[in-house]
């Protein structure tokens, strides 16, 4: 069975959803994801979703436990990307998503994981450490 | 697919049926609704409406229904188009329609939106269930 790839990036693991995933694919994507944190010891979950042309509620459901799971694993989740188009189905369908942080773009993401997590993702070029 | 209720009287230019009996079914589906809906011309958050309450509906029927069909048209009223969906399963029936229309009544393993939050999604939603016979459920998005 095909998978969603995992990328690790220092305390962070990268998850770029790009293909129209069937519920068993999701489902592993949970699990997959749960598993890479406990291995890695990760603090942060960067989710992308730019390319994902609906979201319903079960994909919803699955982007929100991955979010509480993560935090139970002291890991913060970031979603990034969604389509207005999206964001503005997923409202009225009765999913505001509470408790997922989201960004507008990987970029954006990925400094609001760094700032949870106080700490560099990027190797050794950082030119400023906090602590 | 013979119609029990009192819908909008319409005209069926083009009809398709597409099983629903994996999770993949339920991808190819939505990708037909996505397909459908882009022939249409329907604007990008009309699309994404209509192929997210489509997702919503075929895992209904292939979640609680145990399998069944989806028959797509593109349907005229005269005035204008739209796509009519009908969701058809012989599963064990919806025991209360009502109840299991309101936002967050579940009784899978979701979130209680499938059929509310379908609801929502388009412009006309027809629902019947017989106890141990099926349901039906038809849904229409104008253009």
């Amino acid at each position: 069975m095909d998978r969603i790839p995992i990328l690790k990036m220092g305390d962070c693991l990268l998850v770029t959803i790009q293909v129209d995933m069937h519920d068993e694919l999701a489902m592993s994507l949970q699990e997959d994801l749960t598993a890479q944190i406990a291995k890695y010891a990760s603090r942060g979950v960067l989710i992308d979703i730019s390319s994902l042309e609906i979201v319903d509620s079960f994909i919803g459901r699955m982007l929100a436990n991955i979010a509480a799971m993560s935090r139970v694993l002291d890991a913060q989740t970031v979603l990034t990307g969604m389509q207005p188009a999206v964001a503005i189905t997923l409202v009225e369908l009765g999913m505001s998503l509470p408790g997922i942080r989201t960004a507008l773009n990987v970029e954006r993401g990925m400094a609001l994981l760094q700032e949870f997590i106080g700490d560099e993702v990027e190797s050794d070029q950082g030119d400023d450490t906090e602590e | 697919m013979g119609t029990k209720w009192s819908q909008t009287k319409v005209t069926t230019l083009k009809s398709e049926t597409f099983p629903i009996v994996t999770s993949d079914d339920v991808v190819k589906v939505r990708q037909a609704a996505r397909m459908w809906a882009a022939e249409l011309k329907f604007s990008l958050v009309d699309q994404t409406k209509f192929v997210t309450a489509t997702s919503e509906l075929a895992r209904n029927t292939l979640e609680h229904g145990g399998g069944g069909l989806m028959t797509a048209e593109v349907v005229e009223n005269g005035l204008r188009k739209g796509i009519r969906l009908t969701f058809t399963d012989s599963g064990p029936g919806i025991a209360n329609i009502e109840l299991a229309l309101k936002d967050g009544y579940s009784t899978g393993g979701g979130m209680g939106l499938g059929l509310s939050g379908s609801k929502r999604l388009v412009n006309e939603f027809y629902i019947n269930s017989e106890l141990g016979r099926g349901t039906v459920v038809t849904i229409i998005r104008w253009k």
